[in-house]
């Protein structure tokens, strides 16, 4: 019996040659016809079946961004020279690389694993911690922290529980064993995600100037090393047929075709290439991530002299009865290639052994512009390298307006009943506290780690990480993501503004100043026009945003075809900005320490509840045009509060974001347990609002601080001298409730009631709690 | 001169260098030891850090505890040479037999990480020479594999003998019997605990207090326990 898709003999580049007219299973493969016809065109022959293997996960769209590259060059292009100048490594590298002065610099980056993630929550999450991190090694850094950007679907929803369970058991087992603090993130809910949940993961690493490697293979003769985990079965094809389709109703498990992480072995991983970089043996180097061998060999060669030469043979396996294809296509975890100089070979092998890693050199680079493969003696891969890694296809894709836009826009929350006060607006304050996404998250953030490597300075529940750089200066950085897929929903332009803005706000509020982004570009199929409608604007707003508040995009991902059936998620573009910050003695808490304190509100509140949790929570509502976002107030605020924390005015500062000023002045009480008696008549009248919308607009550029009796001549001189909008709003007291004045007072326990129940009730207690 | 307390790092280890900047910032001299090496470099005693060594297979600990080196950790314990075990160390301690006992997963299934309070059982260790009896202290708590167990006539013999070092007040994290949180060897050189005191020593990086964010240090009072204890020796 024959099969025509399943080669008897070797498909070797002389075979194929001879037998053109063999069929080949590039659809299952995820190609389509006439990317199949281009890898013809470029080869002058079909594909053996390891290059047909090779450029099909490297074609996918999660290795090629072949819809989403036309629109990422817009953050390439919208540059300013102040935004180049901290910049030591820009978008295309394994992660962005900022000088953060002293002869340090910080490299960070987020990424997806969303599609793993709901097949095998548990391995899908630990395996996108495993990922990012060796982004991170891969520049020659050491990381030094981790945090997760996470979309759930609907908190009471059955399955929600699984993928909740799975999810934050796989980053704490993986993130737990790295040690690696885990400094902050995001935890939401909403029914859109409910069978595709979103798992972005960032890493953090440092390194000194003079450590930062680049992933290419230079030196004709250098030798190209595999290290780490041997190379099994798992996770092949993931990138292709997992990261880039989606999930049909009724299709086949997928389940194979997700990673396995072991981080134990990336523990050691980490070290040993620390040393080797230490030890100046290594020329270059790549992890190995989606497509594995076929990523590294091509991207290395293309990246540098042109060629490579490699013995397949050579690679270490886990199961001995792999084909070719599918040790070029496998994503076995924790190994990474180097490119090694032939006489630093024998000193690279003691250091691998001395941390028990296996090894195996596969071959060498070389200048003929090829990347040539043998297996078994006979050549089953020569292809021009930049034709799989680089000039991979691109697509115009369809863009059409969402015919249901305009209606959806039309449908503003401000015609929707409000309270007038009292005891309603309490119920509502109440409701919103437990909701699922304003509710504590402790139940989430008790299971990492936060305290390994001893230099976090803060972490949740305040609104940035921070990590401290160097012991002896106490430079640091800190780092928040932010999305609000509603507000992106009701307009992706705006609402991708609006992440930057309120990570650029969450980095500035605890003293550091935003200096570089990392973006996860999360939307559903390309091929469904109004996503390409979606996520054009999306780029486009975050782009121009970047441009007005000059910090560069240095890196990130996109994934795309997250929808379940036809329905696509909001658009969710996760934004992580990093900042820097001299000395973290400097930063700032996100609540209230002491007693007898001023507290001020920064920015004006008009009535903006389209897209707010309020009108989601209380009247499920979801439609209207989002907040307006002023950049240039955005920078001013960030000023004003690096002034204050220079001159000491200020002891806590609280981003306001979702459920507005209630959500964030109820968090300043729960922080530290200090209460406060807040007056808003000021406000009202200033602003010319309700008392419900003062307290649950969702209107940008504002901050709550609080500011010692001492010294509030001097902070409001500090506002005036700058004009930005201030007003005294209340006082911190020893109790621990919160009084509105002439409305209601929440008690301690209310406050901790309704915020703290509501996770443990779904998914079980929290421990002390 | 400065005493010398040595770190051993396993592979898969992770605060050990936590353990060397508490050992600096307590006023000796930090020195790494390597698990391969038989050789304690002459060190006047010993942190097993934690972290999740070998990653935790087989039993969290197990494996660490046949390492070359532990033979010399053996040998100086009981020669009376201070050692402390945090954590995956405390796990380590107790498979290598130099601490009674045994630990399994938490009660509750989950990884926890909590500032935990604690009462100061004995001072009469080499570690807890600092404290006074009944002190509460809080110092963070991370781990999986928490849950201290024994038989009961070893738990009644620590009890007695005042091997007990350091119980949990308020909440027990992980289901410990009798809300065992440390023991010592008989002897009390030897003293192994879950809760992590070289994340509690450095303001601005430990626990929460009631006086400032992140401001508690009750974990250093370990690592000055046993250096004026070798000096006192010294002299």
């Amino acid at each position: 019996m024959t099969d025509a898709t399943t080669p008897a003999v070797l498909d070797t580049v002389a075979n194929a040659a001879a037998t053109p007219e063999r069929q080949q299973p590039y659809a299952a493969l995820g190609l389509k016809p006439d990317e199949y016809e281009r890898i013809k065109e470029i080869l002058g022959r079909r594909p053996t079946s390891g290059e047909l293997a090779m450029y099909s996960v490297m074609w996918s769209e999660h290795c090629s961004y072949k819809s989403s590259k036309p629109y990422l060059r817009q953050f390439g292009q919208k540059v300013t020279p102040a935004m180049k100048k901290n910049l030591m490594v820009g978008m295309g590298e394994n992660a962005g690389v900022t000088d953060i002065g002293d002869g340090w610099a910080v490299t960070f980056k987020i990424e997806s694993h969303n599609h793993p993630s709901y097949i095998e929550p548990f391995q899908g999450a630990a395996t996108g911690v495993g990922g990012i991190v060796r982004d991170i090694i891969s520049m020659g850094a050491r990381p030094v922290a981790v945090m997760d950007a996470l979309r759930f679907g609907r908190i009471d929803d059955p399955d929600t529980a699984r993928v909740v369970h799975g999810v934050v058991a796989g980053i704490s087992f993986y993130s737990n064993c790295l040690g690696l603090p885990n400094i902050g993130g995001e935890t939401y809910f909403d029914s859109v995600y409910q069978a595709n949940p979103l798992v972005n993961a960032l890493a953090v690493g440092v390194l000194r100037h003079e450590d930062l490697h680049l992933a290419n293979a230079r030196g004709v003769g250098n030798r190209v090393v595999l290290f780490g985990a041997r190379t099994g079965g798992d996770g092949i094809g993931g990138a292709s047929i997992l990261a880039s389709d989606t999930f049909a109703e009724g299709g086949p498990t997928k389940r194979p075709a997700v990673q396995v992480g072991d981080p134990f072995a990336e523990k050691v991983l980490i070290e040993c290439c620390l040393e080797l970089f230490r030890l100046g043996l290594v020329e270059g180097i790549q992890d190995l991530g989606a497509a594995g061998i076929s990523c590294a060999t091509s991207e290395l060669a293309s990246n540098g002299d042109g060629g490579m030469f490699i013995e397949l043979d050579s690679v270490l396996l886990r199961d001995p009865t792999l084909t070719a294809e599918e040790i070029l296509m496998s994503e076995s975890q924790e190994r990474m290639m180097a490119v090694v100089e032939p006489a630093k070979l024998d000193a690279f092998l003691e250091v691998v052994a001395k941390w028990d890693v296996e090894t195996s050199v596969l071959g060498e680079v070389t200048d003929t512009g090829r990347l040539v493969i043998q297996w078994h003696g006979e050549e089953i891969v020569n292809v021009d390298p930049r034709t799989v890694a680089v000039d991979g296809p691109v697509y115009d894709r369809p863009v059409a307006y969402p015919a249901w836009l305009d209606a959806v826009q039309a449908d503003t929350a401000s015609v929707l009943e409000r309270p007038a006060g009292g005891e309603q607006l309490k119920l509502q304050v109440l409701r919103l506290l437990g909701s699922a996404n304003l509710a504590d998250k402790r139940w989430v953030t008790n299971q990492y780690d936060s305290y390994v490597l001893g230099n976090t300075a803060l972490t949740f529940p305040d609104d940035g990480g921070m990590v401290r750089v160097d012991e002896e200066t106490g430079l640091g950085f800190a780092v928040a993501t932010d999305a609000n897929g509603r507000w992106c929903y009701l307009d992706p332009y705006q609402g991708a503004r609006l992440a930057l803005a309120e990570a650029y706000r969450n980095v500035a509020v605890t003293g550091a100043t935003p200096v570089a982004v990392s973006d996860c570009l999360n939307f559903g199929s390309p091929e469904n026009p109004e996503v390409m409608w979606q996520f054009s604007r999306a780029v486009a707003g975050l782009s121009d945003a970047c441009l007005d508040l000059e910090i560069p995009v240095t890196g990130g991902n996109v994934s795309f075809y997250n929808q379940t059936g036809d329905v696509p998620i909001h658009p969710t573009p996760v934004v992580a900005v990093l900042g820097t910050i001299a000395d973290v003695a400097e930063r700032i808490p996100s609540g209230w320490q002491d007693e007898g304190q001023n507290i001020y509100l920064l920015g004006e509140t008009r009535l903006e509840l389209d897209g707010s949790a309020w009108a989601g929570v209380v009247h499920q509502h979801l439609g209207g045009l989002p907040p307006a976002v002023n950049l240039d107030r955005e920078r001013a605020l960030a000023d004003l509060i690096a002034a204050g924390n220079a001159q000491n005015l200020i002891s806590a500062a609280h981003d306001l974001s979702d459920g507005g000023l209630i959500q964030a002045l109820a968090e300043s009480v729960l922080r530290f347990g200090i209460g406060a008696r807040v007056f808003l008549g000021e406000v009202l009248e200033r602003d010319g609002v309700d008392i419900a919308t003062a307290l649950f607009s969702e209107s940008t550029g504002r901050v709550i601080v609080s500011v010692p009796r001492e010294d509030d001549v001097r902070f409001r001189g500090l506002c005036e001298g700058r004009g930005f909008p201030v007003v005294r709003i209340g006082v911190t007291d020893a109790g621990s409730a919160l009084e509105i004045q002439d409305q209601f007072t929440l008690s301690a326990a209310e406050l901790v009631d309704a915020h703290r129940a509501t996770l443990p009730e779904r998914f079980g207690a929290v421990v002390g709690a | 001169m400065s005493p010398r307390i040595g770190v051993i790092t396993f592979p898969g280890s992770l605060d050990d260098r936590d353990a060397q900047r508490a050992i600096r910032i307590a006023g000796a001299e930090a020195v790494a030891l390597w698990h391969q090496d038989h050789d304690l470099q002459g060190v006047d005693a010993i942190v097993l850090p934690g972290g999740f060594s070998y990653g935790d297979y087989l039993r969290a600990g197990a494996i660490a505890s046949h390492a070359p080196i532990m033979a010399e950790v053996v040998d100086a314990a009981n020669r009376g040479v201070p050692v402390l075990g945090i954590c995956n160390g405390f796990q380590m301690l107790a498979e290598a037999r130099l601490i009674e006992g045994a630990h399994t997963r938490n009660e509750h299934q989950q990884f926890i990480r909590r500032d935990q309070k604690l009462s100061v059982e004995t001072t009469a260790t080499a570690w807890t020479s600092g404290f006074e009896a009944g002190q509460e202290i809080t110092i963070p708590l991370k781990n999986a594999d928490g849950r201290f167990v024994a038989a009961q006539e070893v738990i009644d013999r620590l009890e007695g003998e005042g091997q007990v070092v350091f119980r949990y007040v308020e909440v027990n994290p992980n289901g410990s019997m009798n809300d065992i949180a440390g023991v010592s060897n008989a002897r009390g050189n030897v003293v192994g605990l879950m809760p992590h005191p070289e994340h509690a020593v450095e303001p601005g990086f430990g626990p929460d207090t009631r006086a400032a964010m992140k401001s508690g240090t009750d974990g250093l009072v370990f690592f000055t326990s046993v250096i004026e204890g070798l000096l006192a020796r010294a002299r």
